[in-house]
């Protein structure tokens, strides 16, 4: 059985690249000036773990964390 | 454009790590193996050109320096000759702003920009991109930056701040004598200005008493944190950054990756049948050919990836430099298409990241989506020239294909 996973972003290091965004919409959201947040408490849901890591791999200022719980 | 006016030539270079030129028709025309030679050397090179000049060559010293606001200000954005003096008309916020003034002036500029507002401007870019296309597409010889990728940003830009598109070889002009020829000769930086007051000035007159529904009209009813209109002088400045800023660099991301596609069939063809792969291939064709060198003015002194560096020298901030680095990039110096992981810095890294990314890469997409569309079959035609402009912007200007398939 896999590890459940949550993301989170960092918003001090967030510069709203919104690559998260683009690889992973079901997982974050972008407020008004475009820098990102985690949709809800950041819990994965079954079958998108390979987008948080994805999202994670692809964020150019190393904000986002996949914590595995 | 460029036939007229050339920029002033420099001495050769003959020693890279002790005396590099990023103006050097050899940078110009193919940085990649120079990039690798000055990282071999050291993280941070230094020339004595330009007054006075570094240059990091890792991605780990390009990062340092982007995050380091304290040793690094952006009042001098560009590396050139001379350091035309600092003054609010040649300011260009949130750009050429450090912290603390940085953040607010950047938050203004955010909102109309990001990628929910960007799916709107969409349509007109599509639509954009096919009236170029149909201009053209009968012809078997085709220009394809001075027909295609030349008029893409600056039309979109245009279109967003509310002037007419039909303005955009005046724009084109001035960013050339800004960003190309302003490196060696001040003058031509000055009435480039001056001209772009006068031009913007006029139109933020015009809609004191008639408000319109565009970018400029936006700039022009924001409010400073204290609740007051913005200078005109800032909404100048916004608007001369918006407009250089979006458009050449735009211009010579589109331009490389058509150039990159037209030597490349097997990625071009990869690209035609896997349509939903654009997105990432346009992050790996930002990494690879990304076209905007920044640069800082040390204010303090420090060190940077253990190199001691010194104040009153500029920096020249080389994202396409850091992208190269196969520290941080397995197979750096090739283009993989569907590369995965890829934290590329084409944006710029820390506070100034590009205002305009969800833009310009909602501009690559189309522009690459609706040329491979309509054009499945082109190539270099070998009996013409690809030319790359110079310094701070570096994108093909010449890009002469032959359009169908191979006889």
């Amino acid at each position: 059985m896999a590890e459940r996973l949550k993301v989170h972003v960092d918003p001090d290091k967030c510069q709203g690249h919104a690559r998260c965004k683009a690889l992973a919409p079901e997982l974050f959201e972008l407020d008004e000036y475009g820098n990102a947040h985690e949709a809800g408490d950041g819990t994965v849901p079954p079958g998108l773990e390979d987008k948080a890591w994805l999202a994670k791999s692809n964020c150019p200022e190393i904000a986002i964390d996949v914590i595995e719980e | 454009m460029s036939d007229v006016d050339q920029p002033v030539a420099h001495p050769p270079v003959t020693d890279w790590v002790h005396d590099f030129d990023h103006t050097d028709p050899q940078w110009t025309e193919d940085p990649f193996p120079i990039w690798d030679q000055l990282r071999a050397a050291s993280p941070v090179v230094h020339t004595k050109r330009f007054l006075g000049c570094y240059l990091p060559t890792t991605y780990e010293a390009v990062r340092e320096i982007a995050n380091d606001t304290e040793h690094f200000s952006s009042r001098r954005i560009i590396v050139r000759d001379v350091r035309p003096e600092i003054t609010s008309r040649n300011a260009a916020p949130p750009i050429t702003s450090d912290p603390p003034e940085h953040k607010p002036a950047k938050q203004l500029l955010l909102p109309p920009f990001t990628p929910d507002a960007m799916k709107k401007l969409e349509p007109r870019v599509r639509a954009i991109c096919n009236e170029l296309i149909d201009d053209f597409i009968a012809e078997r010889r085709v220009d394809a930056a001075a027909r295609y990728t030349k008029h893409i940003p600056v039309r979109a830009i245009a279109h967003m701040l509310g002037i007419p598109e039909s303005d955009s070889d005046l724009f084109i002009n001035w960013i050339h004598m800004i960003l190309e020829l302003g490196i060696k000769d001040e003058s031509k930086l000055l009435q480039a200005v001056q001209e772009m007051t006068a031009y913007f000035g006029g139109h933020i007159e015009a809609r004191k008493n008639n408000p319109t529904d565009d970018l400029i009209s936006y700039l022009m009813n924001a409010r400073d944190k204290n609740g007051n209109p913005l200078e005109d002088t800032h909404v100048l400045g916004s608007l001369r950054l918006l407009l250089i800023a979006g458009i050449d660099t735009t211009w010579s991301a589109i331009g490389a990756s058509l150039w990159h596609l037209a030597k490349m069939p097997a990625d071009r063809e990869r690209l035609i049948a896997e349509p939903g792969l654009i997105p990432t291939a346009v992050e790996e064709l930002l990494r690879a050919y990304s076209p905007v060198t920044m640069a800082r003015e040390v204010v303090k002194e420090t060190t940077v990836s253990g190199c001691p560096v010194k104040p009153g020298n500029m920096v020249l901030l080389s994202f396409p430099a850091a992208n190269r680095d196969p520290k941080m990039f397995p197979d750096a110096d090739k283009v993989v298409i569907d590369r995965r992981e890829n934290r590329h810095a084409a944006f710029g890294l820390g506070i100034h990241r590009c205002v305009g990314s969800n833009l310009a890469r909602m501009e690559m997409q189309v522009a690459l989506e609706e040329w491979l569309k309509r054009i499945p079959d082109f190539r270099l035609d070998p009996a013409g020239t690809v030319t790359w402009s110079q310094g701070t912007v570096r994108g093909p200007r010449q890009l002469p294909f032959l359009l169908g398939k191979a006889m």
